[in-house]
């Protein structure tokens, strides 16, 4: 399954991930990380997510990972 | 199975401490995923860093930095290349540095046809002081020593720096890029590894201004602020290509 994982302590939750998903996957969390921003979090839908990588590429604090499932 | 398609760089070592959604750490990304790609080896490389938002970034970065004077970094760029023509050297400035206080470092170090690489963050404003006019500013912008916006007669007009610098004979590449969506950050990202590549060719000069947002002094949202660029800052700074393919 492809599948993102956003670092909870390195997002500063500006939501440009959550803006640019083609699938709108992302969203915002209601929890604060240490730094005192609210961060985004990835959805729970499963075989939505394509490993675009868009996200990573448009994130300016680099706090996403891309899993992509090989065949 | 799975595989990693895209992770954080090895070349960060924790978080930055750039405001949320600065378009800074986004550049600085790209930087660094290009250092990856073309395979710069890091323990090789300085970054030159003049005072401003962009320096924040090398208590995170592992590799060797020079905080240099503001607006010195192509100057002090040229001694290193000259003692060392094989080490990478990045001048990584923001607009209140080359436009302002270091114009005649760039341009006589594009003149001279050092072999450089300087990359120009412009936000528009003196970021890090306090949101000060700087002389990229837009034409109406407010800022806090423009607080009546930008006019012709009182503070003349903003500088296009890519535009200029592609008028030196010395210049191999100068190019405007912006970074507010997945299309110009490809754009951009190619730009950086041609720029990069003429370094490690011995090829010469390369100029690379970046269109950034400021959404703490521009009292906006992160997502207002590209809004803002899309509206504002492209029709004073056209992205393209000015010199070099």
């Amino acid at each position: 399954m492809n599948r993102i994982v956003i670092d909870e302590e390195l997002c500063k939750g500006c939501g440009f991930c959550i803006t640019y998903c083609p699938k709108a996957l992302i969203h915002l969390g209601s929890k604060f990380n240490s730094l005192g921003f609210k961060y985004a979090e990835p959805g729970a839908e499963e075989g939505v997510c394509t490993a675009c990588k868009i996200c990573a590429l448009m994130c300016p604090d680099a706090a996403i990972t891309v899993y992509r499932e090989s065949r | 199975m799975e595989q990693v398609v895209y992770e954080r760089s090895k070349l960060y070592k924790g978080s930055h401490p750039l405001c949320s959604g600065c378009m800074h750490g986004l550049i600085g990304k790209l930087i660094l995923d290009t250092m990856d790609e073309l395979k710069i080896a890091p323990e090789n490389t300085t970054l030159l860093f003049p005072p401003g938002c962009g320096p924040q970034q090398d208590f995170c970065i592992n590799i060797n930095t020079v905080m240099v004077g503001l607006g010195r970094s192509a100057a002090v760029g040229t001694g290193i290349k000259r003692a060392d023509p094989d080490h990478f050297v990045l001048c990584w400035d923001g607009d209140g540095a080359d436009a302002a206080i270091g114009i005649g470092d760039v341009i006589h170090a594009a003149a001279r046809n050092e072999n450089l690489t300087v990359v120009m963050v412009n936000n528009s404003l003196f970021a890090n002081t306090g949101g000060q006019m700087a002389p990229t500013t837009l034409m109406g912008q407010k800022s806090t020593t423009s607080p009546r916006g930008r006019s012709a007669d009182r503070e003349g007009y903003p500088i296009n720096l890519a535009e200029i610098l592609a008028q030196v004979e010395g210049t191999q590449y100068s190019a405007r890029m912006a970074v507010y969506d997945p299309k110009h950050v490809m754009q951009a990202k190619k730009a950086l590894e041609k720029a990069f590549r003429l370094q490690t060719e011995h090829k010469g000069f390369a100029f690379i201004e970046f269109l950034s947002n400021c959404p703490t002094n521009w009292h906006m949202t992160p997502l207002q602020s590209i809004e803002h660029i899309k509206e504002m800052s492209e029709r004073q700074y056209p992205i393209g290509v000015f010199k070099g393919e």
